[in-house]
């Protein structure tokens, strides 16, 4: 006997991947109404050959990849520095978290149109204080600059999370390091990092599931483009679907995804089998 | 090589004296045990010996020269503490190399002397496990290894026992004194347990509030303490303090006698009363007895004493070993 809520939450997923599936093996072009057959994995061929596709596969995961560096990274210095007793701590630490709490297409327009806009935005306008050129960041760099949106948001969880983790490490462990004869370097490195591994695990592990469908950051900023320059598969399998009005592609890349997080997500259960269970 | 001499010493936390200013010296090999009661400053005095503490005011000197301004690294101590602070993720190996690979020394001198560590502290059967693999004993155990590949010229050990149960406290005990022998390096030992100090030490540092109250080997404590307090504070079962007539009889405020001295008699003694609880371990024999106009103390007898509660009892407090204090709680030496 199955619950019914279980075998609603069941209904609830079940139904959606199973007619994407069913799409996915079907003729089915919007502006073709009618001409649906069964199609075979012509859908899956045409998805996966499409030159798009690799530089999608390669935009999402330096995307997801750049945001973890970052996060990971800048996240751990910002819980050193947010460790140190300050003065305001308790505001400081507030507002240190916003961002995470700004809606990801708000920020995206707030970065595209007050900061990286080549005529109007800050950074032009920094530049033109200092005599340089002001560089069109989404037109120029448009990947990295979509990374250093994603990653301004991601960084408040991560910095949170690390900095928890950093305030239950044991000071007597930093003072028997010291009296060791460990010195700053080696203490963060033999003692903090080893001791934050576990924190960041989780940070990986729950961003990854968030950045791998990144999606309204790229739609506001910069359509994917140019080009494909900064389209990733979740944005690809809409622009197959809903620009290009077929339903089968965009079905046909959909199951793609979910293989691809799924492969990822194996990965990422081994490393936290390995992290988590020390 | 290991004497180390506190001049003046103070530690205040803010407006906090915790510790007004005293002076000490340890001697090169010795074994002092600073004891007091929980909250008196021994994990501070130590921390500030170490250099995990900087001093408020005076001067520490290591191997007479002035170590106050240096840091915890370049003093030459190994530190034990009471939560063991290995380091959770590294095995019992690392952990114990740790120092080693710190001052830059090769693998394979290094593999030479964790090996020979181990084997010391019989813990080549754990070598490569993690710390959270073992027992308190073991952890105790990597905790001393990591600080005997050091060759230290001091030990530090803060309450290194006080997380072990009952039985293996006893064993720690006797190691760490065997460790004492073998080394014969200075070892500077922290507990508040009055037992461990009097099995373990050379010299007694007792204190109370930050401060000094006795300095002494065990036997000099338990033979003439200074105070009401290193009076009570050292011996078990604790001795019997007692004021008001009985004292001023004896020309004193108070006087103390310890449970062993006391002569017990079924009949006839100096002080009669009703025994309140009576202890029979065989060896010895405890009686709490109600003394009118006395108060309730603690006697020991020797061996089996037929006495139950309810009985009556007659106490004859040795006159050569009684403790007679003036109204300062100060010895009166007679
Ligand atoms: N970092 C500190 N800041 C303020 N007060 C402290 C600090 N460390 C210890 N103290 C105070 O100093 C006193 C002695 O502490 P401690 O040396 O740990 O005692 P013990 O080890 O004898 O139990 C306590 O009253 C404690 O509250
Ligand atoms: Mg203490």
């Amino acid at each position: 006997m199955m619950s019914p809520a279980v075998i609603l939450l069941l209904l609830w997923m079940i139904v959606p991947l199973a007619m994407t599936l069913y799409f996915s093996f079907l003729r089915y072009n919007l502006l073709m109404p009618g001409t649906e057959a069964f199609d075979g994995i012509q859908n899956y061929r045409y998805f996966l050959t499409d030159p798009a596709f690799l530089e999608a596969l390669g935009n999402t995961l330096m995307l997801v990849g750049g945001v973890l560096c970052i996060t990971v990274i800048g996240g751990t210095l910002l819980a050193l520095l947010l460790d140190q007793p300050m003065f305001g701590q308790g505001i400081v630490r507030l507002l240190f978290i916003a961002p995470f709490f700004v809606m990801p297409t708000v920020s995206a327009l707030v970065w595209k149109n007050m900061f990286m806009n080549p005529t109007n935005g800050l950074f032009a306008f920094v530049a033109k204080v200092f005599g340089g050129t002001p560089i069109d960041w989404l037109g120029h760099y448009p990947l990295p600059s979509i990374i250093l949106i994603v990653a301004w948001q991601w960084l408040p969880f991560a910095t949170l999370i690390l900095l928890t983790a950093l305030q239950s490490l044991d000071s007597e462990q930093i003072e028997a390091a010291e009296m060791d004869g460990a010195n700053a370097f080696s203490r963060f490195f033999h003692i903090v990092v080893p001791h934050l591994a576990r924190a960041a695990t989780v940070v990986i592990l729950i961003q990854t599931i968030f950045l791998l469908s990144i999606f309204a950051e790229i739609l506001v900023t910069t359509n994917g483009g140019p080009g494909n320059a900064s389209t990733n598969i979740p944005f690809l399998v809409y622009a197959q679907s809903l620009l290009q009005f077929d339903v089968g592609v965009g079905s046909a890349g959909g199951i793609v995804a979910v293989v691809l997080a799924n492969i990822v997500a194996i990965f990422l259960m081994r490393m936290v089998g390995k992290n988590l269970d020390l | 090589m290991g004497s180390i001499t506190l001049k003046k010493v103070a530690k205040r936390f803010g407006d906090v004296e915790v510790i007004p200013p005293l002076d000490l010296a340890i001697e090169d090999g010795e074994f002092v045990v600073f004891v007091g009661p929980s909250g008196c400053g021994k994990s501070t005095l130590l921390r500030l010996i170490a250099g995990l503490e900087d001093v408020s005011e005076g001067v520490i000197e290591i191997d007479g020269t002035d170590a106050t301004e240096q840091p915890p690294a370049k003093r030459r101590l190994a530190m034990v503490f009471q939560s063991y602070a290995l380091y959770p993720h590294m095995s019992v190996r690392k952990n114990i190399a740790f120092p080693l690979k710190m001052a830059g020394m090769e693998k394979s001198a290094i593999k030479a002397k964790v090996d020979h560590a181990a084997k010391t502290l019989n813990l080549s059967d754990y070598i490569d496990r993690r710390p959270g693999q073992l027992s308190g004993g073991q952890r105790q155990r990597v905790a001393i290894g990591r600080a005997i590949v050091r060759e230290p010229s001091a030990f530090l050990f803060d309450e290194p026992l006080s997380n072990l149960d009952a039985a293996l406290r006893g064993n720690m005990r006797i190691e760490i004194s065997e460790l004492h022998q073998t080394l014969d390096t200075t070892m500077v030992y922290v507990t508040h347990d009055q037992v461990e100090a009097m099995t373990m030490a050379d010299k007694i540092v007792v204190l109370n509030a930050g401060r000094i109250e006795q300095v002494g080997s065990p036997m000099e404590l338990y033979r003439e303490p200074a105070n009401v307090f290193v009076a009570s504070f050292i011996g078990s079962p604790s001795m019997n303090i007692i004021t008001g007539a009985p004292a001023a009889e004896a020309g004193a405020t108070t006087i103390g006698i310890r449970p062993e001295h006391f002569q017990l008699s079924t009949d006839g003694g100096q002080w009669r009363g009703v025994v309140g609880v009576s202890e029979h371990l065989g060896s010895d024999t405890f009686l709490r007895v109600d003394v009118e106009g006395v108060g309730t103390l603690t006697a020991r007898a020797e061996g089996e004493f037929p006495a139950r509660h309810g009985d009556t009892v007659g106490l004859t407090p040795d006159p050569e070993r009684m403790h007679r204090f003036d109204a300062a709680g100060l010895r009166i030496v007679r």
